[in-house]
C-alpha cells in the first residue's frame, strides 16, 4: 500500500512527465526536421485562394454588445424564477417576500436601463447622455 | 473648585492658538481683549484654586488631576496630569497674576507695533507653557513646558526680527540655554532609566528609598539637572545670554527674563530637592554657584550704562540669592524670594519701560536724569521697586525674603559674607540707577506720559513689592501653608548687617556714583563686559566650532549618505523596469508570485 | 416555515448594508428622474446615506452579536472597520463635488457605485464565513472596477479600469480556489468552525490547508496591494479619478485587511507558523518595493500608489507579529492611514485641474504662497505619512514596530525602520516644492477652495492630529476588539 502522498501520486507524476515529454519532443522534432518557406503568399490566409480584401476585423456598433449583455443579465435573473416556483409551495410567505425583493430589484434595474436610453436603438437618447 | 485646575494652562493655550491662526485678521481691540482675558481667567482660577486649597487642604496636602493618558506602552504610560501642591500653587499664583498685570501693561506698551497679535500669541503661549512646566506631574510634561518657555523666550527676544542683532540675541539665548537643556534631558533620561517612572513624586520617593546619601547615581542625576537649571536661570557659567536677551520688548523682559521663566531653574531644584538632599556635594555646589553669581553679576550691574542691562544683571544676581538659599537647604526661602523678586523686578522693568518710552527709546542712563518731576509715576514705582530690590529693612518685601536667606547662611561664614556683600552691591547699583535717572539735570525731553493700562499694573506691583512679604500676623498661616514653614525669626546679627550694608550702599551711591560719564578704568570695563565670559566662550567654543565647520565644508559624513542615495536610486531604476504597463507581464507576475507562495508553504 | 424569516436582530445588525444598498438603488432610479437639475443633490444624498449607515453601524454595534445564523458577526472589530470604511466613503465624496463638476461628469452612478462599494466593504468586515467574505469582496470590487474607469472619455481611466478588472478577477479566482480547498479539507466555511477543525485531532494535512491559506493570501494581498501582487497599483491609481484613487487606498484596502485579520487570526490561527513566512516575506517585499520605487516618481498619484504599497507592508509587519497587540496596531494604523491618505489625495484632486492635467510633483511648486491652508494641510498629511510625532502616522508605526519587537521579529523591524527612513525622502520632496519654490503654472491656475473641499482637508487633518495626540482612545477600542477576535 502506498502510504505517503509522494507514493500515492507517483504514477500521476510519471504520466504527466511522459505526456509533457512526448508533446514537447514531437514539437521540437518537427521544428528541427521541418522545412520552412516564408514569403508574402505563404503568410496570407487561405493560400492559393481568393486574394483577401480589407481588414479581417470588422467593427460592430457597441449597441449590439449592449443588447447582448442586457439579454444575458435579464435572462439569468428570470431563470431564478423557475426553482422558486418549485419550492414556493413549501416556503410559502417567506418565498413570496424574498422573491418580491428580488423582482423589485430587477424592476428598478430595468427602469434605470430604460430611462437611460439603453433600449433606444436609434441611439439619440444614448448619445445625448454621454458624458 | 480644584477640578478647575486644567483651565489655568488651557485658557492661555487656547487663546494663543486662536491668535496664531487668525490673529492677523482680528482688530487690535479683540486681540488685546482675548490676550488679557485669557490670562485673567487663569489668574482668577488660580486664585480660586488657592482659596480652595488653603481653606481645606486635600489629603496629603497635594491634589492630582489626571486629564488623560497620552499613550500606554508597557510600563511607559505618561499621563497628561496636573499636580498641585504648595510649591506649584505659589508658582502658579505668582506666574498667572504677574502675567496678567504685564499683559495689561502690554496692551498700551505695544499699541503701535505691527506684530500686535503675534506678540500676544507668543506671550499667551509662554504663560501656558510656564504653567504646564510648574503644574506637570511627570517629567515629560515638565520637559514640554521647559522647552515651550525656551521657545517663547527665543521668539520674543527676536520679536523685532528686522534688526539682525535681535535675532542673534535670540539665537544666543537659545543656544546657551540649550547646553543646559541637554544636560537636563540626560538627567531626566537617567532618572527614568534607573527609577522606572516618569511621575515626579514617585521618582522622589523611589530615589529616597533606593539611593543612599552620596551615591554616585544621585550625584550624577542632581548634577545633570543642575546643568539645566543653571542654563535656564542664567547662573554661572551659563549666564551670558540674559543681558543680551534684553533685545526683546520690555514687557517680555519683565515677564520672561525677570519674573518667571528665569526662575524655572529654581523651581526645578526645589521640585527635585530630595535628589539634592541625598547628594550633598551637588547641593554645596548650588550654594557656591549662587554666591559666586550674585557677586559677579552685582559688580557687572554696577558699571552698566543701559537701563535694561542693569536690571538684567540684577536679575542674575537675585537668582543667585535663590540658588544660594537652595544650596543651603532653605527651599522655602528660595521660593519666597522668587515671589517677592517677581513682584519688584517686574515692577522695575515696567517702570523702565515707561522711562524708555517717554524718552524715545533711549536706553542709556547717562542720557537720562531729572525725571523725578517729569515722570512721577515711574519715579515712585522705581523707588518702591528699588527699595524692595536693595532690601530697605522692615518696610519692603524684598528685605524679608533676603534676610531669610542671609539668616539661613549664617552657619557658613564665607557664604554669609558673600550674601552681605551682595546686599551692599545691590544697594549700590540700585541707587546709582535711581540717582542717575531721576535726579540731577534733565538731558532728554519727556514725550509721553503713561496711560491707565500702564499705570494700574505699576501701582499694583508697587504695593505688592512693599507688603508682599512682611511678617504681619495675618500673613503667617498663609506662609505656613505655602512654604510648610514660617520665616525664620530674623537673627539680630544678620538683620543689622544687612541693614548696615543697605544704608552704606545708599550713601556711597549718592556721594560716589552720580558722575556724568561712565567709569572707564580697566576694572570697570572688565565688569562692563560681564567679566569677559563672552570673550572667553568666543575663544574656547565659538571659534573652534567655526573652524571645524570651515574645514568640514564639504561634509565628510554627508558624502557617505550620498553613497546611500546613489544606491537607492540604483534600486529604483531596477524597480522602474517592473512598471512597464503591460498587462500580460502583470498577470505573469501575479501568477509567479502565487507559485512562489504556494511553494513556500509546501516546502517550509 | 416562518423560522426562515430574518429576525429583528438580524435586520438591526445588517442595518448599514441595508441602508447603503437601498439608497444606492434609489440614487440610480432618481438620476433619470432628476435629469441634471441639481447635480449637488446626488452628493448630498449619498452623504446622507453614509451618515445614516454610520448611525446604523453604531446602532448595530449597541445590539451586537451574530446575525443570519452566524454568517455575519457584528462585534467591535466589525464596527471599527465598518465605521472606518463609511467615513472613508464620506471623505471621498467631499472632494468629489468640485472634482466631478470640473470634469463635467456629475452623475448619480458615481455616488451609487460608491455606496455599493462601501456596502460590500461593510459586509466584508462583518463576514464570519468565507462565502460571505467572497460576496462582500465581489460587491466591493466590481463597483470599484467601474469607478476606476468612471471618466470613460479618458484613455488612462479606461486602461486603469480594464487592468484592475482583469487582474482583480484573476486574483479573486485564487481566493475562491482557496475557499474551495478549505471547504474540501475541513468541511466547513465558518471561520470559527475552521479553527476548531484545524486545532482538533485529525486535522487535515497541512499541505492542503497551507496551500489554501497561500491562495487566499494571494486574493487578499492583491486587494491590499501587497507585494508581489502589487503590480496593478500604480497604473490604476494614476488612471482612476483622483477621489477614487483615494477611496481605493482607504476603503477596500482597510476592508481587505480586516478580512485578512479575521481569517488569519481566527480560522488559520492553529497553522500560524505555516503562513507566517509568507506574510514576513510579503511585508518586507512590499515595504522595499513601495518605498524604493516611489523615490523618483514624477507623477504624484503614482508616488502615492507606491507609498500605498509600502504602507501595506507596514501593516503586514503587524500581521506577522501574530499577537493581539499586532492586531490592534494594524487596526490603529489603518485608521490613521485612511485619514492621512484620503487627505493627501484630496489636495491632489484639488490641484489637478480640468482633465487632471496637473499630476506632477513640480506642479506643487509654491502652493504655500497661493493657498497656505491647502499647503499646510498637505504638510500635515505628508508628515504623518513619514511618521513624525504628534501625528497618527507616528503612533501607527510606533505600535506596529513595537508589536513586531514583542514577537521577536527583530530583523523585520530593523528593515522596516530603514525603509521608513527612505520614505521620508520622497514625501519631503513635495514639502520642498510647496514651500521653497515659486508658484508655477498649476499653482497659479488653482481655483479657490470650495466649502466641501475645505471640509475634506480639515476633517482628515483633525483626524490625523487627533490620533497623534490622543492615540489611546482609538487604541483602547482596537485592543479590546482584537481580544474579542480570538
Amino acid at each position: 500500500m502506498p502510504t505517503s502522498y509522494t507514493e500515492l501520486y507517483f504514477p500521476v507524476l510519471v504520466q504527466a512527465l511522459i505526456a509533457m515529454g512526448l508533446a514537447g519532443g514531437l514539437l521540437t522534432a518537427s521544428y528541427i526536421l521541418g522545412k520552412r518557406v516564408r514569403n508574402r503568399v505563404k503568410d496570407m490566409p487561405y493560400e492559393s485562394g481568393i486574394v483577401p480584401t480589407g481588414d479581417a476585423r470588422q467593427r460592430f456598433s457597441v449597441k449590439f454588445y449592449l443588447v447582448a449583455m442586457l439579454f444575458i443579465l435579464f435572462d439569468i435573473e428570470a431563470i431564478f424564477l423557475y426553482p422558486w416556483v418549485v419550492v414556493y409551495r413549501e416556503l410559502k410567505m417567506f418565498a413570496f417576500v424574498e422573491m418580491l425583493v428580488f423582482v423589485i430589484l430587477i424592476l428598478s434595474g430595468f427602469f434605470y436601463m430604460w430611462k437611460k436610453g439603453a433600449l433606444d436603438w436609434s441611439g439619440t437618447d444614448l448619445s445625448r447622455r454621454r458624458r | 473648585m480644584l477640578d478647575l485646575l486644567w483651565l489655568i494652562p488651557a485658557a492661555p493655550f487656547a487663546s494663543a492658538a486662536v491668535l496664531l491662526l487668525v490673529g492677523r485678521r482680528m482688530p487690535r481691540k479683540v486681540v488685546a481683549t482675548l490676550g488679557v482675558v485669557s490670562i485673567a481667567v487663569s489668574a482668577i482660577v488660580s486664585g480660586l484654586v488657592a482659596i480652595a486649597f488653603i481653606g481645606s487642604p486635600p489629603p496629603g496636602n497635594a491634589y492630582d488631576q489626571h486629564l488623560w493618558t497620552w499613550i500606554a506602552v508597557g510600563g511607559f504610560h505618561p499621563g497628561i496630569a496636573l499636580y498641585l501642591d504648595p510649591l506649584s500653587l505659589i508658582m502658579t499664583l505668582v506666574v498667572t497674576f504677574v502675567s496678567f498685570l504685564i499683559h495689561l501693561y502690554s496692551t498700551e506698551f505695544m499699541a503701535g507695533d505691527e506684530g500686535y497679535a503675534r506678540f500676544f500669541a507668543y506671550m499667551n503661549l509662554f504663560v501656558a507653557s510656564m504653567v504646564m512646566l510648574v503644574l506637570g506631574d511627570n517629567l515629560l510634561l515638565l520637559y514640554l513646558g521647559w522647552e515651550g518657555v525656551g521657545l517663547c523666550s527665543y521668539l520674543l527676544i527676536g520679536f523685532w526680527y528686522r534688526d539682525p542683532a535681535n535675532g542673534r540675541a535670540g539665537q544666543k539665548a537659545f543656544i546657551v540655554t540649550r547646553v543646559g537643556d541637554t544636560s537636563m534631558a540626560i538627567g531626566l533620561f537617567l532618572l527614568f532609566h534607573m527609577l522606572g517612572t516618569l511621575n515626579i513624586q514617585e521618582l522622589m520617593a523611589r530615589a529616597r528609598a533606593d539611593w543612599p546619601v552620596g551615591s554616585g547615581l544621585a550625584i550624577a542625576a542632581a548634577a545633570l539637572l543642575l546643568g539645566g537649571a543653571v542654563g535656564k536661570s542664567a547662573q554661572l557659567p551659563l549666564q551670558t545670554w540674559l543681558p543680551d536677551a534684553m533685545a526683546g520688548p520690555t514687557p517680555t523682559s519683565a515677564l520672561i527674563h525677570a519674573a518667571t521663566m528665569v526662575t524655572a531653574g529654581v523651581y526645578l531644584i526645589a521640585r527635585t530637592h530630595v535628589l539634592y538632599e541625598i547628594a550633598p556635594a551637588v547641593q554645596l555646589a548650588v550654594a557656591i554657584i549662587g554666591a559666586a553669581t550674585l557677586l559677579l553679576a552685582g559688580f557687572s550691574a554696577l558699571v552698566q550704562t543701559d537701563i535694561k542691562r542693569v536690571l538684567a544683571y540684577s536679575t542674575i544676581s537675585q537668582i543667585g540669592y535663590m540658588f544660594l538659599a537652595l544650596g543651603l537647604g532653605a527651599w522655602s526661602a528660595a521660593i519666597f524670594h522668587f515671589m517677592t523678586h517677581a513682584f519688584f523686578k517686574a515692577l522695575l522693568f515696567l517702570a523702565a519701560g515707561i522711562v524708555i518710552e517717554a524718552l524715545h527709546q533711549e536706553h542709556n542712563i547717562f542720557h537720562m536724569g531729572g525725571l523725578r518731576r517729569e515722570l512721577p509715576v515711574a519715579f515712585w514705582a522705581f523707588l518702591a521697586g528699588g527699595c524692595a530690590l536693595a532690601g530697605l529693612p522692615l518696610v519692603t518685601a524684598g528685605s524679608y525674603s533676603k534676610d531669610w536667606i542671609i539668616a539661613s547662611a549664617s552657619p557658613s561664614p564665607a557664604l554669609w559674607a558673600a550674601a552681605i556683600a551682595g546686599v551692599l552691591l545691590t544697594s549700590l547699583y540700585t541707587f546709582r540707577l535711581i540717582f542717575l535717572v531721576f535726579f540731577g539735570t534733565a538731558r532728554t525731553p519727556v514725550s509721553k506720559q503713561p496711560g491707565v493700562a500702564e499705570q494700574i499694573p505699576v501701582w499694583v506691583l508697587a504695593v505688592l513689592s512693599i507688603v508682599g512679604g512682611s511678617e504681619r500676623p495675618a500673613y503667617r498661616p498663609f506662609m505656613a501653608h505655602l512654604f510648610g514653614a514660617t520665616p525664620k525669626p530674623p537673627e539680630a546679627l544678620s538683620t543689622i548687617a544687612a541693614a548696615a550694608a543697605f544704608f552704606t550702599g545708599l550713601v556711597c551711591a549718592w556721594y560716589f556714583l552720580r558722575g556724568d560719564a561712565p567709569a572707564t578704568n580697566p576694572l570697570a570695563r572688565f565688569w562692563y563686559a560681564g567679566w569677559g565670559f563672552d570673550w572667553l566662550y568666543g575663544r574656547i567654543f565659538v571659534r573652534p566650532v567655526e573652524w571645524a565647520a570651515r574645514v568640514n565644508h564639504n561634509d565628510v559624513i554627508d558624502s557617505m549618505y550620498d553613497g546611500l542615495a546613489t544606491l537607492a536610486r540604483f534600486v529604483w531604476r531596477g524597480l522602474a523596469l517592473t512598471e512597464n504597463g503591460k498587462l500580460r507581464w502583470y498577470a505573469a507576475a501575479i501568477a509567479g508570485g502565487t507559485l512562489i507562495f504556494v511553494a513556500l508553504v509546501i516546502f517550509l | 416555515m416562518p423560522g426562515n424569516f430574518a429576525t429583528a436582530s438580524d435586520v438591526i445588525r445588517f442595518l448599514p448594508e441595508i441602508i447603503l444598498a437601498v439608497m444606492g438603488t434609489l440614487l440610480m432610479i432618481l438620476d433619470p428622474l432628476l435629469h441634471r437639475r441639481s447635480s449637488n443633490a446626488f452628493g448630498h444624498l449619498s452623504i446622507l446615506a453614509l451618515a445614516g449607515a454610520l448611525g446604523g453601524a453604531i446602532y448595530a454595534y449597541l445590539n451586537g452579536g451574530p446575525a443570519f445564523g452566524g454568517m455575519l458577526m457584528v462585534d467591535g472589530f466589525a464596527t471599527f472597520f465598518g465605521v472606518l470604511v463609511i467615513v472613508a466613503g464620506i471623505l471621498t465624496i467631499l472632494p468629489s463635488y468640485r472634482f466631478l463638476a470640473r470634469q463635467g461628469a456629475e452623475t448619480s452612478e458615481y455616488h451609487a457605485l460608491l455606496l455599493f462599494s462601501v456596502a460590500g466593504q461593510c459586509l466584508m468586515v462583518a463576514a464570519n464565513d468565507l462565502i460571505m467574505v467572497f460576496i462582500g469582496l465581489e460587491i466591493s470590487s466590481i463597483s470599484s472596477y467601474i469607478l476606476a474607469g468612471y471618466l470613460r472619455e479618458d484613455k488612462r481611466a479606461n486602461e486603469a479600469s480594464l487592468k484592475y478588472f482583469l487582474l482583480g478577477s484573476f486574483a479573486t479566482a485564487f481566493f475562491l480556489y482557496g475557499v474551495a480547498l478549505i471547504y474540501g479539507s475541513t468541511g466547513t466555511i465558518n471561520l470559527a468552525g475552521v479553527n476548531v477543525v484545524l486545532s482538533g485531532p485529525g486535522a487535515p494535512s497541512l499541505v492542503f490547508v497551507g496551500v489554501a491559506a497561500a491562495l487566499m493570501f494571494v486574493g487578499l494581498g492583491f486587494k491590499v496591494s501587497a507585494a508581489p501582487f502589487q503590480v496593478w497599483t500604480p497604473d490604476v491609481y494614476q488612471g482612476a479619478p483622483t477621489p477614487i484613487s483615494a477611496f481605493l487606498s482607504a476603503g477596500p484596502k482597510a476592508a481587505a485587511f480586516a478580512v485578512f485579520l479575521r481569517i488569519f487570526t481566527t480560522a488559520f490561527a492553529p497553522i500560524g507558523h505555516g503562513w507566517e513566512p509568507l506574510v514576513w516575506a510579503s511585508a518586507l517585499l512590499s515595504m522595499t518595493i513601495g518605498n524604493f520605487a516611489a523615490l523618483q516618481q514624477s507623477n504624484i498619484k503614482r508616488m502615492l500608489a507606491y507609498s500605498s504599497i509600502a504602507h501595506a507592508g507596514y501593516v503586514l509587519v503587524a500581521l506577522t507579529a501574530r499577537s493581539e497587540v499586532g492586531t490592534a496596531a494594524a487596526m490603529f494604523y489603518l485608521a490613521a492611514y485612511a485619514f492621512m491618505n484620503i487627505g493627501a489625495f484630496a489636495v491632489v484632486s484639488h490641484l489637478s485641474g480640468k482633465g487632471e492635467r496637473y499630476q506632477n510633483i513640480e506642479d506643487f511648486s509654491g502652493l504655500a504662497q497661493k493657498q497656505p491652508l491647502a499647503a499646510a494641510m498637505f504638510s500635515i498629511f505628508l508628515l504623518s505619512l513619514i511618521g513624525v510625532p504628534l501625528t497618527g502616522g507616528f503612533f501607527g508605526k510606533f505600535y506596529i514596530f513595537k508589536a513586531a519587537l514583542e514577537s521577536h521579529l527583530v530583523w523585520l523591524t530593523v528593515l522596516g525602520l530603514l525603509n521608513s527612513a527612505v520614505a521620508a525622502y520622497y514625501y519631503l520632496r513635495i514639502l520642498v516644492m510647496m514651500y521653497m519654490r515659486e508658484p508655477a503654472e498649476a499653482t497659479e491656475a488653482v481655483e479657490p477652495l470650495s466649502p466641501g473641499l475645505r471640509l475634506a482637508l480639515i476633517v482628515p487633518a483633525i483626524g490625523t492630529l487627533f490620533l497623534g495626540i490622543f492615540p489611546n482612545w482609538v487604541l483602547d477600542f482596537a485592543g479590546k476588539s482584537s481580544v474579542l477576535l480570538k
